[in-house]
């Protein structure tokens, strides 16, 4: 039987990067087909042209046996493919019917078609087990509901094959365990699936055969029964990985920060943060778990200045944090710096650079009055301050003049990571430091962070990553709702309790839940 | 929702098609001036004039004959500042379309002072007090805007162009009853004394001849080399720089926003209070009616055009004056060419180098890249 797709000698090119370069693989119908690689493997690119977002400079994609031409994502559908993305494409305010029939209304008047796609959509949900009610509005669901219907949708147009681009990223373990039971029985009712991922024990969990890129190029294809994770990650990567790092026992130190009662409002009645009140001590790693949207990315906001506390009180070396008497933070992020509490934010790209500025300006970013001789800035101790960083944290390519928007997320981070440190802080936040980040980087990123801890700095560290959680935390917060729903030490570490608790499950009081 | 905390992976692909610095600085500013010159030729001929002849007066008036450079260099002196006032808006995110109300009040707070010490003060103390009084004036003016923008967010763009209106109002009521002599009909200040006269080049540079050319255009020279220091040479340049580019993480780093928005905006103002210096010290010796006359405007399509970049900036001020010069002397040439041919092809411009900026883009782009490809190849 001829494969439901192949891929043959797809390129593609953006300026001088070669995006895909001579791609060909096939997947078979009903089977759930990982495509796994490092950030710019050329995953995404690929599945794009699959589903006519880009067209291919060269080569062609054929469908059950036959070429096809994909233009655009409606020839995409019509050819029986869907793409769920990884940022939901749902109006919010519309309710899960309205959403699914979105642009394929099939009458001037609502009513008629409304109450024939309700009947199917039911019909759908039961049959694939996708409980979503078809009356409930959007943004009352859970994400993982959400992303259900974003399943749905495409089911309700007839997609043969599915493409999912990092499903499980918005998701805690428990609902990306229900995922893969859903992808399982789409694979068990005939349709195809393909799943892009850059988690090793997700192709585990779940594919039948993988596919792995490096550099815009197929590097291998395994059944993955057959494979080991050290042999995707090796070629994954090109080299050994050396995935267990070495850690010393904490040694804690004095408390270095500490958060008594913190609470952050939203609007009226919204609470981001509720309560908060924890103590982060020198030479240790605080890990903050949860759900990405449970209030990680306003702790650090609060606690590296750019947001004022609604109420509550902040200690920094026993000191009151400024703040009090403010009526904005307009400003304030330079107070905390000062005082030595570093902030590598959670979306570099969007907080933690100024794309458009040089690397060598952008090493400078939050200390650039440190850097002047007269009124003037110093060019000289600007470029010798980001050769520095560059050297140090191997941040490529190594061109000071480089605009930093063209930067690899991983070399991006590297620049945002390595400038926080270099700041000599007291305490330093960490948000989501390998995000998008190569597994090559992510090895020196952890390194650094462990070898800062072991110089007893204190340090908080924001991830969605449970590997990472568990390669790094001394001790874990998990939050949940704006609220911290679990504490455990590192030796307690236990994926299903920290699950339960990223789910809102509290188990401060332990009973029954160990 | 965290939203923007998944960097998808999807749109890290989708990157704009960027074109190589000199072709998105040279090339496509030439384009579209191009194009803009294009249509105005189409326009003159069916004006029933031969569009390069024209074009041949233009240049030769505006540039090639010493007495019309003189006129156009007068001119874009003015545009210079101008052009800053908006440029250095722009660094900070900022679209200040209040310079021609700027212009205006910064031209009262030279005349208040010259009126009140040009008969006591020498010149070499007069002028730069009554600089000094234009840029503090039109710094003032500017800085309600930019403390409502910074405090209230309301938008820089709407309360400009309102205090734009306000100027001229207060302006007119100023100037028609408390600054008209008793006895005159003119809707002017009574002249200045001779101290408060700028230095016109032609005292240096006789072949000149009798253009209103002054020291202003040396001060607006000397202001796109401190407008260039500020900018790109200082911290304070470089929080203003991170506010337009990135205001979060220009927050991140502790640039206060609102700080640097109220300092561009009274910077600003201030540059486009010194425009007022140019036409009433160096020109015309009293405070007139509406004397900014649309400049303050036109410093918008120099800062666009140039980039923001000074030298891109001074560039522009030329043309500009250019134009000015060179469209008044053809109207006079050619009959069927009406006088506000300038204002046409001036607005040309803008639509083609300001609305229809990328207009070239895409194609350029395309056209480089399958350049260096076969290139590549062949090498």
């Amino acid at each position: 039987m001829a494969p439901v797709v192949r891929f043959d000698q797809i390129c593609k090119q953006f300026g001088p990067v070669k995006a895909n370069d001579g791609v060909s693989f096939s997947i078979s119908r009903g089977s759930i087909h990982g495509v796994i690689g490092e950030n710019g493997a050329g995953k995404s690119t690929l599945m794009s042209i699959l589903y006519g977002y880009y067209q291919a400079d060269s080569g062609s994609i054929w469908l059950g046996g036959q070429p096809a031409r994909i233009r655009n994502s409606q020839d995409a559908i019509g050819h029986g493919v869907g793409m769920v993305h990884q940022h939901f494409m749902l109006v919010e305010r519309f309710s899960v019917l309205e959403n699914v029939m979105l642009g394929v209304e099939g009458s001037a008047l609502l009513g008629r078609s409304f109450k024939a796609a309700e009947r199917k959509l039911r019909e759908i949900g039961q049959r694939y087990a996708l409980e979503v009610d078809p009356l409930a509005r959007v943004d009352q669901l859970s994400v993982g509901a959400q992303q259900r219907v974003e399943i749905l949708k495409l089911i309700f147009r007839g997609a043969e094959i599915l493409i999912l681009d990092e499903p499980t990223a918005v998701l805690t373990p428990q609902e990306a365990d229900a995922l893969f039971a859903i992808l399982r029985l789409f694979r068990d009712q005939g349709k195809t699936i393909i799943l892009i991922t850059h988690k090793l024990h997700e192709i585990f969990a779940v594919t039948d055969r993988v596919t792995v890129m490096r550099a815009g190029r197929v590097v291998g294809e395994v059944d993955t029964a057959s494979s080991s994770r050290e042999a995707l990650a090796q070629l994954m990567v090109g080299r050994q990985v050396d995935s267990n790092l070495a850690r010393s026992a904490s040694a804690a130190g004095p408390i270095v920060f500490q958060a008594e009662h913190l609470t952050l409002r939203g609007g009226p009645g919204v609470k981001l943060l509720d309560d908060l009140s924890f103590a982060v001590h020198a030479g240790e790693i605080v890990a903050i778990a949860g759900v990405s949207g449970n209030g990680q990315s306003e702790l650090l906001e609060v606690l590296s200045g750019m947001r004022l506390v609604s109420e509550g009180a902040l200690r920094f070396l026993g000191q009151p944090l400024p703040g009090a008497g403010r009526a904005d933070a307009d400003g304030l992020p330079a107070w905390f710096r000062a005082l030595g509490i570093a902030h590598a934010p959670e979306d570099r790209q969007a907080e933690g650079l100024v794309e458009d500025f040089t690397v060598m300006l952008n090493c400078a970013l939050g200390q650039q009055h440190r850097f002047c001789r007269g009124p003037l800035l110093d060019q000289q101790a600007l470029l010798v301050h980001a050769q520095d960083i560059i050297a140090d944290f191997d941040v490529r390519p190594a061109q000071p003049q480089l605009r930093a928007g063209l930067l690899s997320g991983g070399n991006q981070q590297k620049l945002v990571l390595g400038r926080e440190i270099a700041s000599a802080p007291k305490m330093i936040l960490v948000g989501q430091p390998t995000r998008g980040v190569d597994i090559g980087s992510i090895e020196t990123i952890h390194r650094r962070l462990l070898a800062l801890r072991d110089h007893g700095i204190a340090i908080i560290l924001v991830s969605v990553e449970l590997d990472e959680i568990r390669a790094l935390a001394d001790r874990i917060l998990v939050l949940c709702g704006g609220r911290i729903t679990g504490e455990l030490a590192s030796a307690e570490f236990d994926t299903t309790r920290i699950g339960l608790m990223m789910g809102g499950v509290e188990s401060r009081a332990e009973a029954g839940m160990a | 929702m965290n939203q923007s905390a998944e960097a998808s992976t999807l749109a890290t692909v989708v990157t704009p098609q960027t074109l190589p610095g000199w072709a998105a600085h040279l090339l496509l500013p030439l384009f579209n001036l191009l194009s803009a010159l294009l249509v105005a030729g189409l326009v003159i001929l069916l004006l029933g004039e031969p569009p390069l002849d024209s074009l041949r007066i233009l240049i030769n008036s505006a540039f090639l004959n010493a007495e019309g450079l003189g006129y156009t260099l007068y001119y874009a002196s003015t545009f210079i500042f101008t052009g800053l006032a908006v440029a250095i808006a722009l660094q900070a995110g900022l679209f200040n379309i209040g310079g021609e109300g700027q212009m205006y009040i910064g031209g009262l707070g030279l005349t208040v002072v010259i009126l009140s010490f040009d008969h006591a003060l020498p010149g070499w103390l007069m002028i730069p007090l009554a600089v000094l009084a234009a840029a503090l004036f039109g710094a003032a003016w500017a800085f309600l805007p930019g403390y409502l923008q910074a405090r209230r967010g309301s938008h820089i763009v709407v309360t400009t162009i309102m205090f734009n209106f306000i100027a001229a109002s207060v302006m007119n009521y100023i100037i028609v009853s408390h600054l008209v002599p008793p006895g005159q009909q003119a809707t002017s200040s009574r002249p200045f004394a001779p101290s408060a006269w700028l230095p016109r080049l032609n005292e240096w540079i006789p072949t000149l001849g009798q253009t209103p050319l002054n020291i202003s255009f040396l001060m607006a020279l000397a202001a796109l080399g401190l407008y260039a220091l500020a900018v790109w040479r200082t911290p304070w340049g470089y929080g203003l720089r991170a506010v337009g580019l990135n205001p979060k993480a220009a927050h991140y780093a502790g640039v206060s926003i609102k700080g640097s928005i109220v300092g561009a905006m009274m910077v600003s103002g201030a540059l486009a209070g010194l425009a007022a210096v140019n036409s009433e010290m160096g020109s015309g010796h009293y405070l007139t009616l509406n004397f900014p006359s649309g400049f303050g405007f036109i410093g918008i399509a120099v800062a666009l055009m140039g980039r923001s970049h000074p030298l891109g900036i001074l560039l522009s001020a030329l043309l500009f004056g250019g134009l000015i010069q060179g469209g008044f002397d053809l109207s006079l040439e050619k009959p069927n060419i009406p006088p506000e041919t300038f204002i046409f092809i001036q607005g040309l411009i803008i639509l083609f180098c300001g609305a229809l900026e990328n207009l070239y883009a895409p194609a350029l782009s395309s056209l480089i890249n399958r350049f260096s490809a076969r290139r590549r190849r062949l090498a």
